[in-house]
């Protein structure tokens, strides 16, 4: 077991340094400059531009920039180049604010999908279980931002409350209650948004995970010793059923950057996604990388935790 | 059993049926996969005729004729032909699905964006599979070979002076290849020379094997895991110049992951079945093996994979578009068709509501088409059928 965590980690670090090269390539080849973002403001003289360049080592050799730019990031000197703030203070801020979407999201995810699809696996072929399936291909297909927008005219017209943004402006002098419903209206379509491609393709998966386990032998075997429905659905197979949504927690982490951009830049949310949609638009270099180097680092302890989730769960697996 | 025995013995021979015929049998049953054929077919022909029609100099559809005195108007709407020039009146003489803020017939712009749609999301499935099928198989047939040192340094090498090349250091750039392009002339020749010759230390050495194929392929496939996707090909997408063909290059290379586990998983277990190994006793060549023999085994995992892959395409290629980082202006996409009218949500919901429907509906057939595919393609199924 600690052989399998270390080699484990070793490999996680190096797949971590390829990941680190490779973005930094991406980023630099790319045809343009970063000190070309905005030619035709007048103070954008040469003069400033050499400036701009050596203050960012713009021009030394790629090896170098790449060297300086890991140096920084690691000793959390790291600066945007738009505003020059500290970068791991600026994600950080943004990702408390992207905490809440993401908490409430995984939850519906979670709280959801189980007994939509349980209910559909246990009356399989009825029209329940017809009728969730064909309501969750609708929400995988159904694009992100089309569907917001329906949300968006739903809840405005018919419940009328504000939804935009992640508080009312002018709000705070109001009472607690008034404040912390504020909130809630403003944290829920786009929670629920993140929240449907999950819960389509997770339920889909719940009931096919379901339906293998109550094909087994011991399944029938509990069904023919005269066992109440409820107990074979619940205790012998569900039970069964779980093992690998154990793991799918550790690999729940790498949500928390990625598929957010659009939503939040919908909602004018001021969370992760939403920044690196701005830094890219910006040609910011350092917070483009950081954020991708945080959304590697992610999915590598994520990957990992699953893994060790796995063995703690299943006996069989041995490493 | 009675039945089934009897059939047996009328029938001795092989069954009639080919395999595509028995597949269809299972795939029709299937209602809603069957709706989702039809709607693929029917989108197929609307794009291929849109593409006809809304092109060239004169087009019949014209999507991108401005009539501002006409804008905003519902669909259904017959135009006000007092105002308008003869060459602006809409072809069919009404505006079938309305019009946008700039007054464009929302019903051309959809019959061209079709053909966006489609292109996006054929070519850059196309591409991953292909990377997905090539990578697959060479980690799964040639998965056990060893790269030796020499070789990964010689391509090291190569790949460097390419690079510096390109880069404008032509002297190092030129010099490097010159070394690379000699040592591979060596080692080809190499081999009678040095045969009967003891070999030095330092050349055993480095032609020991360093590090097996199918690792490097899997660990590339891993690197590949850790972008978050959607955010990588927004970065790219905004890095290059927008253009259609950027956009479908880089959603295929970036999606091509799952098809290299497939194909290799599927590598892996028919490498050892004995008709491979029938056909290399016949001295049939490996690309052979590979591509006559083994690939239509291994299909089934990855057509389903494609045709849901087509589906996330042409989602990411309408989202790309909706953040306006899709094909340039001009030219209209689902994606900016609805990224234009959400402006006019109140006012002008069909802006919205038409594109938004038209990806749902095609990105639906797609995904039941797939689904009822995987369906028709599982042989536990078949089994009872």
């Amino acid at each position: 077991m600690f052989s399998f965590i270390g080699r484990s980690i070793v490999q996680k670090i190096i797949t971590l340094f390829f990941v680190s090269v490779v973005s930094f390539l991406i980023i630099h080849l790319a045809p343009g400059e970063p000190s070309q973002v905005d030619p035709m403001n007048p103070k954008f003289t040469p003069e400033m531009v050499e400036r701009f360049q050596k203050e960012f080592h713009l021009d030394k050799p790629l090896y170098v920039q790449y060297l300086y730019f890991y140096r920084d990031l690691f000793t959390g000197k790291i600066v945007s180049w738009k505003d020059s703030q500290s970068v791991l203070t600026k994600i950080w801020e943004r990702f408390l604010n992207s905490l809440p979407l993401f908490i409430v999201g995984t939850i519906l995810t979670w709280t959801l999908s189980f007994p939509v699809g349980i209910r559909s696996a246990i009356f399989r072929g009825g029209i329940y279980d017809r009728s969730a399936t064909f309501v969750s291909y609708l929400l995988i297909s159904i694009p992100g931002f089309f569907f917001a927008y329906i949300l968006i005219i739903l809840v405005v017209t018919t419940l009328h409350v504000p939804v935009i943004g992640m508080e009312t402006f002018g709000l705070a002098a109001s009472s607690w209650g008034t404040t912390l419903m504020d909130r809630v209206w403003h944290l829920l379509i786009p929670s629920v948004l993140g929240a449907t491609g999950g819960i389509a393709v997770l339920s889909r998966y719940v009931r096919s995970q379901m339906l293998e386990v109550e094909g087994q032998d011991y399944v029938r075997t509990a069904r023919a010793k005269g066992l109440p429905p409820e107990q074979v659905h619940y205790k012998h197979a569900l039970r069964n059923a779980l093992l690998p949504f154990v793991t799918m927690f550790g690999l729940i982490l790498p949500g928390l950057i990625g598929g957010s951009v659009i939503i939040e830049s919908i909602f004018s949310w001021p969370g992760m996604g939403r920044m690196a949609y701005e830094a890219i638009l910006a040609r910011d270099y350092p917070v483009i990388l950081t954020v991708n180097f945080v959304a590697a680092v992610l999915v590598l302890v994520g990957t990992f935790i699953s893994d060790l989730l796995y063995l703690v769960v299943d006996p069989r697996i041995r490493l | 059993m009675q039945m089934i025995n009897d059939k047996f013995l009328e029938s001795p021979l092989a069954p009639k049926q080919t395999r595509l015929q028995e597949l269809w049998e299972l795939f029709r049953q299937n209602r809603l996969a069957i709706v989702g054929l039809i709607i693929f077919v029917f989108f197929l022909i609307s794009a291929v005729i849109g593409v006809v029609l809304t092109s060239g100099q004169e087009p019949v559809f014209d999507p991108a004729m401005i009539r501002l005195q006409e804008k905003l108007l519902p669909p259904l709407t017959r135009p006000n032909l007092e105002t308008l020039q003869p060459a602006e009146v809409p072809t069919l003489g009404i505006y079938l699905l309305g019009t946008d803020d700039l007054g464009r017939d929302v019903f051309a712009r959809m019959l061209q964006g079709a053909w966006v749609s489609l292109t996006v999301g054929f070519v850059a499935v196309g591409i991953s599979v292909l990377v997905g099928i090539f990578m697959g198989g060479i980690a799964g047939y040639f998965g056990h070979g060893h790269l030796r040192y020499d070789q990964i340094i010689i391509s090291c090498v190569l790949i460097t002076g390419g690079i510096l090349l390109a880069l404008g250091m032509n002297y190092t750039g030129v010099g490097l290849l010159i070394v690379g392009h000699a040592y591979i002339f060596f080692s080809i020749f190499s081999k009678r020379i040095l045969s009967k010759r003891t070999l030095p230390k330092w050349f055993v050495l480095i032609h020991k094997g360093a590090i097996s194929v199918d690792t490097i392929i899997m660990r590339t496939v891993d690197i590949m895991l850790c972008f978050p996707t959607f955010f990588l090909i927004l970065t790219v997408v905004a890095l290059l110049p927008a253009s259609m063909y950027n956009i479908m290059i880089v959603i295929g290379l970036t999606s091509w992951m799952g098809t290299t586990r497939f194909v290799r998983a599927e590598f892996l277990s028919l490498r050892e079945q004995d008709f491979v190994t029938a056909a290399k006793a016949l001295g049939v060549g490996n690309f052979r093996i590979i591509f006559r023999h083994m690939m239509p085994n291994a299909i089934a995992p990855v057509l389903v994979s494609a045709t849901i892959g087509i589906a996330m395409a042409i989602l990411t290629e309408a989202g790309l578009s909706f953040l306006g980082f899709g094909v340039p202006p001009p030219h209209a996409t689902w994606g900016n068709i609805l990224s234009d009218g959400k402006r006019f949500i109140f006012d002008a919901p069909w802006l919205t509501f038409i594109p938004g429907i038209a990806i749902l509906i095609v990105v639906l057939c797609f995904n039941l088409f797939g689904e009822g595919l995987r369906d028709a393609l599982n042989p536990k199924l078949r089994e009872k059928g």
